[in-house]
């Protein structure tokens, strides 16, 4: 076997010595940093002197893909980007094309595609719960997490067969009209989320060993948040209420009355509760929009041949992790031009150094937690 | 035979073979009801596939660890690597030669039961210490330092606990704790007008912080350490490790239960009336109720080796009910009933905590431990010595 040290033993026997620095390397087969993540910890005992993420062992070149694709075929790409918010994913790039097409959505297809987006949303944050508290030992939510999130997924399998990379939205609408007792079946999950939530918050957010373990750890402020683009549950958990369905509406968000929930200090406690609230809000938005969910087309007019106008469109969603950006660029051609995506996990985890500095091993695992990164959206 | 069995050195022997023989056997059951416990606490079945209901899996994971490849990691010492499973195993096996498991079935009565046990679960945090030690990996280091530390500050409360229990109890020797619960006439836990609670809840936290159990589960902390002083161990080494870690559990169970529980006295021991009902009845009950549960299992099931797997089982608890109710088995075998029984109790306390807690701080459990366990531990000492004192109208002795 090859040896591979690169300092005679006795010089690296003298380093060794003359400091206390450990590197330690995380990753990419780690149980808790979800997927292939690779974090290089540098340490002084257990205390983190500084981290270094190294990520691309889940690239596949979406955004080159797109270019050698429709922009149909190209949709279900971005279902695998973030595997968990497929239905986001799908919503914001649908959103970015229909931009360029210029082409009016029906209300229907409108308030169907806030449904579908917030229920995403709700099962993006249960699997954020349970790995989440997984990560900082508590292994019973996680199966409580994944028995909630089956109901949304079986709402999905129904609407559109699948479950996980739906590919629910079309470029213009909906592909499929709703199933007969898909209000009543939204409808129930809202009573049952908001029944399980207390569950929830009585395993976790009265113990003490919780509390103790997400209160102070992994503080990222408001203005920390600004200077590395953090969005999403983040930067709320900060103090600072920003949510573009709220900033700037689409998808009808603008007629349904919700909440943004913040928190002061940005601690990993804040966004576990920032993202708690978030499932409580989402539940009133799909509430409001079944209840008020209009007859009419599910599709706009869009050909059987998409080929928009040369041009650009840059659209930006609140997805479950944060704003998600689709700047999509025509030549006029069946093809896209270029793809680019602004994917709220990488972003956010690029203050992930900024918040483990000075925090224990232990910590670590936690803020990855806290992120709630998925590497197939780190990658892409 | 008789001659045979008179002889002092016989019988200990022979419960020690059979202890060491058949206790990887109960720590695989052990860890079946863990894995069971914990699946009812999920909302999942747990092991359903080998066996029925999963009553094998024990026997094929125990197959499985013995047949797979032994690795050593090449940079490791190979020696220590070696000897650590051995001494956590032995050590951890060494401390069942005090416990009291009946009035009849011990390996040794000695005067210094208790301080025996201690010493050995201490030396077995040296297996851990240079298990993570000798593998050179960087995961294992932190989990064996984490172990050390560990181990060492709750060892200081743990011993604070069982030391007011000592005191309430007068002696050292595990059998005389457990008479000195019977003649004081309540268990040790409720003695002192219930003041002894405060060592009873100690020990039992400190001891869940000893055997290394979530929420102090950092020594192998999963989620961080990947598997932290075990993480180079596979195989039948591995296997060792758990075994030693399930023969601590039992070990710290069976010295709670022993001082602080009454041991092997069934509950209420003063009380004539719930002889009949408490030794008799009760235990009967209880397994014609198992048997009950097993044999649903006979009807509902369509495969013929599930069936008679369970009729097997069926018939083993109804023949252990009826076993009760004869007399002569009954005083043979009540005592190992109620400290099995007190036994499971404690495990299922351990399995609870698992399922329900978050995983401490390395920091905080520093905290925890020396900011409250030990000041707490002490002042229950003083305490209960101050409450004793006064009870025997300041007469000493």
């Amino acid at each position: 076997m090859a040896e591979t040290t690169l300092a005679p033993p006795e010089v690296q026997a003298e380093t060794l010595l003359d400091s206390n620095e450990l590197v330690l390397n995380m990753g990419p087969q780690h149980p808790s940093t979800h997927g292939v993540l690779r974090v290089i910890l540098k340490l002084d005992g257990e205390t983190v002197l500084g981290t270094d993420c190294v990520i691309g062992y889940l690239h596949r070149g979406v955004e080159k893909i797109a270019e050698n694709r429709t922009f149909q075929q190209f949709a279900p790409y971005v279902d695998r980007m973030d595997y968990v918010a497929a239905v986001s994913n799908g919503l914001g790039y649908c959103m970015a094309v229909e931009k360029l097409l210029d082409v009016e959505i029906p209300p229907r297809a409108q308030a169907v595609r806030v449904i579908l987006t917030e229920l995403n949303r709700l099962a993006s944050h249960l699997l954020w719960l349970g790995t989440h508290a997984l990560d900082i030992g508590a292994i019973t939510p996680v199966f409580l997490c994944f028995r909630e999130r089956e109901e949304v997924l079986k709402i999905f399998e129904n609407y559109c067969g699948a479950r996980l990379t739906t590919h629910a939205f079309r470029i213009g609408g909906l592909q499929y009209e709703t199933y007969d007792t898909f209000e009543k079946e939204c409808l129930e999950f809202c009573d049952l989320m908001e029944q399980k939530l207390k569950e929830y918050h009585d395993l976790l957010t009265g113990n003490r060993i919780w509390v103790r373990r997400t209160k102070g750890v992994g503080i990222l402020n408001a203005a920390d948040c600004k200077d590395y683009g953090v969005t999403g549950p983040l930067i709320r958990a900060a103090g600072v209420e920003w949510d573009l369905r709220k900033a700037q509406p689409y998808c009808g968000y603008e007629n349904y009355d919700f909440d943004i929930p913040t928190a002061e200090t940005g601690d990993t406690f804040d966004r576990y509760m920032v993202r708690m609230e978030e499932m409580v809000q989402s539940c009133r938005i799909i509430r409001q929009a079944v209840d008020a969910l209009p007859e009419g087309p599910i599709k706009g007019k869009v050909g059987k041949v998409i080929k928009p106008p040369p041009g650009e469109a840059y659209v930006s969603i609140e997805a479950p992790k944060g704003e998600l950006g689709y700047y999509v660029v025509s030549d006029g051609s069946l093809n896209p031009y270029r793809v680019r995506v602004r994917p709220p996990s990488f972003v956010n985890l690029g203050a992930l150094d900024k918040m483990c500095r000075g925090s224990l091993v232990a910590d670590v695992v936690a803020i990855i937690g806290t992120i709630d990164i998925v590497l197939g959206e780190v990658d892409r | 035979m008789e001659q045979l069995l008179a002889n002092p050195y016989v019988p200990p022997l022979i419960l020690t073979a059979v202890i060491i023989l058949v206790f990887p056997l109960i720590a695989g059951y052990i860890v079946l009801a863990e894995r069971k416990v914990l699946a009812d606490l999920q909302v999942r079945l747990g092991p359903m596939r080998v066996g029925p209901y999963g009553v094998l899996q024990p026997l094929a994971d125990a197959l499985k660890l013995m047949l797979k490849e032994d690795v050593i990691p090449s940079k490791s010492d190979k020696w220590i690597f070696w000897l650590a499973p051995v001494l956590s195993t032995f050590t951890a096996l060494s401390a069942f030669a005090v416990l009291p498991l009946s009035d009849r079935f011990f390996v040794a009565d000695v005067n210094i039961g208790i301080l025996f046990i201690l010493a050995m679960s201490s030396i077995g945090a040296l297996g851990l210490i240079l298990g993570g030690w000798s593998a050179n990996s960087k995961y294992s280091l932190m989990g064996s330092l984490r172990a050390a530390a560990q181990m060492v500050s709750y060892e200081v409360p743990l011993g604070f606990a069982t030391v007011t229990a000592i005191m309430c109890a007068g002696t050292l020797s595990m059998q005389g704790v457990i008479a000195s619960q019977f003649e004081r006439g309540v268990w040790g836990a409720f003695d002192n007008y219930g003041l002894m609670l405060i060592p009873t809840v100690l020990f039992i936290i400190a001891g869940t912080a000893e055997t290394n159990r979530a929420p102090f589960d950092l020594p192998e902390a999963e989620s961080e350490l990947v598997a932290g002083f075990h993480t180079e161990y596979s195989g039948f080494r591995w296997a060792l490790f758990f075994l030693a870690e399930y023969a601590a559990i039992v070990v710290i169970s069976a010295l709670c239960v022993t001082l602080f529980f009454g041991g092997w006295l069934r509950p209420f021991p003063n009380v004539a009336a719930l002889e009949m009902p408490l030794n008799t009845l009760f235990p009967a009950g209880l397994f014609a109720l198992i048997a009950l549960g097993c044999s649903k299992g006979v009807f509902r099931q369509f495969l013929v080796g599930f069936r008679l797997v369970m009729a097997a089982l069926t018939g083993l608890f109804l023949l252990v009910a009826a076993a009760f109710v004869l007399p002569v088995v009954n005083e043979l075998m009540i005592g190992l009933f109620w400290f099995a029984f007190k036994l499971a109790a404690m495990v299922y306390l351990f399995i609870w905590y698992r399922g329900t807690f978050p995983r401490f701080r390395y920091d905080q459990l520093m905290d925890v431990g020396w900011k409250w366990l030990i000041p707490i531990s002490m002042f229950g000492l003083i305490l209960n010595a101050f409450v004793q004192l006064m009870g025997r109208g300041y007469g000493l002795g």
